[in-house]
């Protein structure tokens, strides 16, 4: 686990330790089953190309997931995750690495919490921004712990 | 021209309509196989005695986790309301507080919004939003959701 992150810690302009995810075809199969979403894009070749697609694709919610365990341990775990958006833009095939990255757009103290914006996105080994998103958590001050 | 529509009467007839609310016990063993799925080693998410001595006081699901809860019924949902080929435009995520293992959540499902376009690529398209809503067996509030869906033809 990574260390607890403090808002003393945090600048605008800070880098979130990347996350790098390698998605196999047998995941996708685990993500089908454990959330219930059989669209067989996901795992039928033939069916996906069917739909236009060049071959079977990952999971949106899945690509979603990796990025909230981008801020679940980046944030560590006297964080919380507010807010999490993301826009499914490009496609991400399974056997090619999937790059959690985001940084910090803006920090700032409302009702006694601490508060962090963020850009985050998911690139494929291509450095293309396949699916770009925000996140806004709240982490603890070294002056006074979070909430 | 209006036959050619990918808004079907259904779709018109739910937009703004609260769906029935699906009633989702959360067991341990499902945020395991979610945990599992997505590949992630967090104590937090798994391990009792380690969870037990953190802020949580025990075992709590990852954010994203509410995602999966009543999502086979959502499938299956979009199934009959969008054509056969469909995407994920995208999703806007709330949370509230965490999930425990021992919640009963209850999800409650509207279309919020519903539009047609011509696309250059991939002809005519038909996006809908749904907005989600989750709560616990204490009527609290939990997480909020909007998904984005794109179908085509």
């Amino acid at each position: 686990m990574a260390e607890q992150l403090y808002y003393e810690d945090v600048e605008v302009g800070s880098e979130i330790t990347p996350l790098v995810k390698q998605p196999t075809t047998r995941q996708l199969v685990m993500w089908a089953g454990a959330s219930g979403d059989y669209y067989e894009i996901h795992y039928d070749k033939d069916y996906a190309q069917s739909r236009g697609l060049p071959g079977v694709v990952v999971h949106g919610q899945l690509i979603c997931s990796f990025l909230g365990q981008l801020m679940t341990d980046w944030m560590g775990e006297q964080g919380s995750l507010r807010k999490l958006t993301c826009s499914y833009r490009g496609m991400n095939f399974p056997g090619e690495a999937l790059i959690c990255k985001g940084e910090v757009t803006k920090k700032y103290v409302e009702d006694d919490e601490c508060y962090v914006e963020c850009d985050i996105w998911v690139e494929n080994p291509r450095g293309e921004k396949t699916v770009p998103g925000t996140a806004l958590v709240t982490i603890p001050s070294r002056g006074r712990p979070a909430s | 021209m209006i036959e050619d529509s990918l808004i079907t009467e259904e779709i018109r007839g739910k937009l703004g309509v609260e769906g029935e609310p699906r009633v989702c016990e959360i067991e341990k063993g499902v945020i395991r196989r979610f945990v599992q799925a997505i590949d992630d080693p967090n104590p937090l998410w798994q391990d009792e005695e380690y969870a037990k001595k953190s802020k949580h006081g025990g075992i709590i699901a990852p954010p994203t986790f509410i995602l999966i809860v009543g999502n086979e019924q959502f499938q299956s949902q979009l199934a009959s309301l969008l054509p056969e080929s469909k995407l994920h435009g995208g999703t806007e995520l709330e949370c509230y507080q965490p999930v425990r293992p021992g919640d009963t959540i209850t999800v409650t499902t509207k279309i919020a919004d519903v539009r047609e376009r011509e696309g250059k690529r991939m002809g005519k398209m038909v996006f809908v939003t749904f907005e989600v809503t989750y709560k616990n067996q204490r009527q609290e509030l939990v997480a909020k959701c909007r998904q984005a869906l794109i179908g085509y033809k």
